[in-house]
């Protein structure tokens, strides 16, 4: 059993956001950056969870980036896996970057490969579609729950309105979402360990770019608040429905 | 240039973001100087030609009972035929569970460029540029589909399903080679009776400030009285006083409701970035100093306990309810 984990460098979620080069650019100046909280929390405990429960397996982590996401990458290594893949590339198109995970995926015969429900960044909930189309392979979305028996998965993923229940076999996309497992913190064997555990780096393949951003906009800001008298919260109501029409 | 709308369904009713998908496709294909056209997969209870109201001249169908649930593989597999048959350049998706399950497929397989989340018509002067929520939500980014096809995931709540444009709509059933699916459904857990979050268009939230799961009576009275669907923020779903599906904020749910109303919640820059698209929010918290207020567009400074019961008090008169 083999399998693979996408990790993605984001900011923090607590990131003040601000932009660059004629708002063309996320300006990093002071950002902290983490492992995707859905890649970190749901993908790589859940595949951690599963290697524990199977010693025979192997798990291995991938990132498309630079240079500049190592240190995230070895902060995944710090919680489990036993070598992290880096494919060096700055693109940010979701189709250039499936299509990279998929290469390695497929050399690789990975049986489960396992991504975050998106990135907090970008917000495309992409890759895991993207890249299962590519491979050819059976695609669960928003999984919440994900259990093994032998080459048979049982998952729970989220639908329109509800949940659902399916069996699939492997080979498998998944992407992981909330209920999937608890976050963990590394402990100091595994910062330790995390140092020399293999950190390879290829060179992206020749894939198509399908989009580019063309510049950032900032929301506009509120005009400030009306604040209501609470002894008196009819006032509320009558301003909801009178001005703002919301009610 | 025309424009294809997948129109998402629920047990056989079309979904309220689908017809503000058809509206907005209808709108795109005006600007392009074309038609659009919508495709509808399963059994459907409806009448295909209703789309005809918000702008889609013609309908194909695909009643077929292994298209009830959402196999990701077999839907892209008949969508392509659906684009195929329809000559679309452009396809719209509804940004909910079935189209992240489905959309990105589908791109890979047209090679087609996907902007998932658009919250307003495509920039189609010269290029093709879409704008659509990033950093989710404290920021937008405008971005350029460089394909001859091209797809859209249009949020919920982001284009008045009212805007288009009448037509007559022709419905045709085509008949897609439907290939096995190699995941198989075991069951379904639907919620029943409760307003979707995403597609609400009032949304009553609570936070830590409401002290225990036991107080959520007034946050579910209020959203009953408005039709309102109930939220919450992140410490109350970790602490399992809510449902985590009821979770909003950059780690769970993003919505754009016309009215957020947040009950003892301080108002977190992570709690922000999941509900400041929202169009009007209201802030109830005794403390005055909550960040929440700085975002909000009206605000009560008090206690939670005593301003509720009397805020459903003045909307069950407003809605003439005894």
């Amino acid at each position: 059993m083999k399998i693979l984990v996408c990790i993605s460098k984001t900011p923090d979620t607590t990131a003040k956001i601000a932009f660059a080069d004629n708002n063309t650019k996320f300006a990093p100046e002071g950002v902290q950056w983490i492992i995707n909280p859905y890649d970190e929390w749901y993908a790589l405990v859940r595949a951690i969870e599963l290697k524990e429960a199977d010693p025979a397996t192997v798990l291995h982590l991938i990132n498309v980036g630079t240079a500049d996401s190592d240190p995230i990458i070895r902060k995944a290594l710090a919680l489990g896996g036993e070598e992290a893949i880096r494919v060096n590339s700055d693109h940010a198109d979701p189709y250039f970057i499936a299509a990279q995970i998929a290469a390695v995926a497929k050399e690789g015969g990975y049986d489960l490969v396992l991504t975050g429900k998106e990135t907090i960044d970008y917000n495309g909930s992409s890759i895991g579609g993207m890249l299962a189309e590519i491979l050819d392979l059976p695609y669960i979305s928003h999984a919440l729950k994900l259990d093994l028996q032998g080459s048979e998965v049982t998952t729970v993923r989220e639908i329109e309105g509800g949940e659902e229940t399916n069996k699939v076999s492997l080979p498998l996309v998944v992407s992981c979402q909330k209920g999937m497992a608890e976050q963990r913190i590394p402990n100091m064997k595994g910062i330790m360990g995390a140092r020399s555990k293999p950190l390879k780096v290829v060179e992206p393949v020749a894939a198509d770019t399908l989009t580019s951003i063309r510049n950032f906009e900032m929301p506009p800001a509120k005009a400030g608040v009306k604040l209501v008298d609470a002894e008196h919260p009819e006032e509320l109501v009558r301003l909801l429905h009178e001005e703002a029409k919301a009610i | 240039m025309s424009v294809l709308v997948f129109i998402d369904q629920a047990d056989g009713q079309f979904k309220k973001s689908s017809l503000e998908a058809a509206a907005y496709g209808a709108a795109v294909a005006k600007a392009m100087g074309s038609k659009a056209e919508a495709v509808v997969l399963g059994n459907i209870t409806e009448d295909a030609a209703s789309l005809g109201q918000y702008g889609i001249s013609k309908v194909f169908t695909a009643a077929n009972a292994t298209l009830d649930t959402v196999d990701a593989q077999v839907y892209t597999d008949v969508l392509a035929q659906a684009v195929e048959k329809s000559g679309a350049d452009v396809i719209i998706f509804t940004n909910n569970s079935t189209a992240k399950a489905v959309a990105p497929r589908l791109s890979a397989r047209l090679k087609a460029g996907l902007v998932a989340g658009a919250v307003a018509l495509p920039e189609i002067n010269g290029g093709f540029s879409v704008k659509k929520t990033v950093f989710s939500g404290k920021a937008f980014a405008h971005v350029n589909i460089e394909t001859a096809k091209k797809i859209i995931s249009l949020n919920p709540n982001s284009y008045h399903a009212a805007a288009g444009e009448a037509v007559t709509a022709t419905v045709e059933a085509f008949e897609p080679a439907i290939k096995a699916g190699k995941v198989q459904l075991v069951s379904q857990n639907k919620i029943s009776g409760e307003i979707p979050l995403s597609e609400a268009e009032i949304v009553v939230s609570g936070g830590r400030g409401l002290k225990g799961p036991e107080n959520w009576g007034m946050i579910e009275e209020l959203a009953k009285l408005l039709g309102a669907a109930t939220a919450c923020s992140r410490p109350v779903a970790d602490v399992h006083w809510r449902p985590h599906h009821e979770h909003v904020g950059q780690t769970g749910l993003a919505i754009a409701p016309n009215l957020y109303i947040a009950v003892g919640i301080s108002g977190a820059i992570q709690h922000l970035a999941g509900v400041n698209r929202s169009k009007v929010i209201v802030v109830i918290n005794k403390d005055k100093e909550a960040p929440f207020f700085k975002a909000a567009d009206y605000g009560i400074v008090g206690d939670a306990f005593e301003v509720m019961p009397k805020i459903i008090e003045a909307v069950k008169k407003l809605k003439g309810v005894a």
